[in-house]
């Protein structure tokens, strides 16, 4: 019989399913939630310290990559256990409410504006991160935003507010996507944009945009762990997330930052700072 | 077009040359789909067949929302189930999210609606003499259902291929609810678009391929299970 044969067939199949589902997932290790912001995955950064983590301490993470302003609010409502952002002037409201403890320094690298080889907008002999988002402005040049209150988008509407522009209007693409999207886009219109020194070198042999802009103090882009506090939620992995963020800013962490980069790009992507504070790096 | 050449070599280079992590993504991809398509088969047959065999007041506007289902939006079902099982969420103390059980739920979510709405098509095209003539040889209802389905077989083999493409094919939902995590939750599609926005098209297009690949052989199986024992149509020019 045809159909009897058709019948066990599918049987089969579904049972080799249900095997393979079974397997799929057996009890959990204690496991620690990292928010983050998409740059230090784009980069390739924890890829590096992840592992290294995972194997001393044994915890498992899960590296949950959104924008910073995603990664803070998940801390925020206790849906992880550590942050590593960079959006200094979002953190610190943060740990004034309460809600994240313990702010640490880890690395800086900085913000970069590039934009079209021929310039329009005419912003590299400006030399300042604020006169060029004028220029850009004035010209209605194309600039592309990341539009997704990240720690880069955060940067971008401090450079606006301080020129008291608010820009709207065709030249103003809101992409609301991660860092490397957002620099293929402005890559495919021709357009100018903010983009972190890290992410910009992973892609740059991607890239037609070249660097306009670059080592203004505005422009310093600094990244920070912070901890959650427990009393955000019930479940949260206090140790586990102490034990992450006292990684990041361990000597040996600290060592793989400073050469993170260096064999792929020529030079690194990051510069470590644990132990230091703002005041040090001039902003 | 050297870039989508450069994807091929590279997707072969990946496969044959035993990638450790795109196996294990591949396999992974596999296992969530295939166990979300079973439990939607499970669930949605049943369901299935109630809504087109059985009368009850209700029944119209269930039918109404199973098909809209068909038609479910992956992120609009992966932020409702992001917002329940957050740990600040109602079902928070469960500790799903971000697991593959928390991608198969809101996949079956997902290929629920999708198989239940074929079903229910297929069992309604069936000629309700059918069932008459059975019940009147002296089978039982049992017997009687297991024959429909065996008239229906080939509709209903459609609705697996549709409810597993739907599945292993859907971003959105694997993204919020999974997380990407590597070597937990990272699946064919969400590592494509992972590996799209880090600027390695030639991996993300690796990636696209083997889930191609992996859909082509699925369904070939299925469709040839599907197509043996069909009818010849007579000539009809």
């Amino acid at each position: 019989m045809i159909d009897k044969r058709i019948a066990a067939q599918f049987f089969v199949a579904l049972v080799l399913t249900l095997a393979g589902a079974s397997t799929a997932w057996s009890g959990e290790p204690k496991s620690v939630i990292l928010s983050t912001t998409t740059s230090t995955q784009d980069t390739g950064l924890l890829d590096v310290l992840v592992p290294l983590f995972e194997r001393q301490s044994g915890y498992t993470v899960k590296v949950i990559s959104v924008g910073t302003g995603q990664a803070l609010a998940l801390a925020a409502k206790g849906d992880a256990d550590v942050a590593l952002v960079h959006a200094p002037r979002l953190e610190k409201q943060y740990v004034a409410d309460g809600k994240l403890l313990n702010r640490r320094l880890v690395m800086y690298n900085d913000f970069v504006i590039i934009g079209p080889k021929a310039d329009p907008a005419r912003i590299k002999a400006s030399k300042a991160a604020v006169s060029a988002m004028q220029l850009i402005a004035q010209a209605k040049s194309r600039f592309v935003s990341r539009g997704d209150n990240s720690g880069t988008h955060t940067l971008e509407k401090s450079l606006w507010k301080e020129v008291r522009i608010d820009p709207k209007g065709d030249w103003y693409i809101e992409a609301g996507l991660g860092m490397a999207a957002t620099l293929g886009i402005a890559n495919e219109r021709n357009a100018y944009t903010i983009t972190d020194r890290g992410t910009y070198l992973a892609l740059q042999k991607r890239l037609m945009l070249p660097i306009l802009i670059e080592g203004d103090r505005a422009l310093l882009n600094i990244y920070s762990v912070m901890e959650v506090n427990p009393a955000n939620g019930p479940r949260i992995n206090r140790a586990g997330g102490k034990a992450l963020a006292d990684f990041m800013v361990s000597p040996q962490a600290q060592s793989l930052i400073k050469t993170f980069g260096v064999e792929k790009f020529g030079e690194p992507l990051f510069v470590p700072v644990a132990g230091k504070r703002e005041e040090e790096l001039g902003v | 077009m050297e870039l989508i050449w450069q994807g091929i070599v590279k997707a072969l280079e990946l496969v044959f040359g035993g990638d450790r992590e795109v196996w294990a993504i591949t396999w992974l991809s596999l296992k969530i789909s295939g166990s979300a398509t079973l439990i939607s088969l499970l669930l949605g047959i049943p369901l299935g067949i109630v809504l087109a065999l059985t009368r009850f007041p209700g029944r119209a506007v269930g039918a109404a929302l199973v098909n809209t289902g068909m038609g479910l939006p992956p992120v609009v079902v992966g932020l409702f189930i992001s917002i329940g099982l957050w740990r600040s969420g109602p079902l928070g103390f469960l500790e799903l999210i971000y697991t593959p059980v928390a991608m198969v739920v809101a996949q079956v979510v997902i290929a629920l609606p999708i198989v239940a709405g074929l079903t229910m098509a297929s069992f309604q095209s069936l000629d309700p003499n059918l069932a008459l003539q059975l019940l009147g040889i002296g089978a039982s209802k049992l017997q009687v259902l297991w024959l429909l389905c065996k008239e229906a077989r080939l509709s209903l083999l459609a609705a697996v291929m549709a409810g597993f493409g739907g599945v292993i094919s859907e971003v959105g939902a694997s993204m919020m609810v999974g997380g990407n995590i590597r070597g937990q939750t990272r699946v064919l599609t969400t590592a494509t678009v992972l590996e799209t926005g880090k600027g390695n098209f030639d991996v993300a297009i690796a990636l696209g391929l083997i889930l191609l690949a992996l859909c082509f052989a699925l369904n070939l199986f299925l469709t040839h299970i599907q197509q043996r024992g069909q009818m010849r149509w007579p000539r009809l020019s």
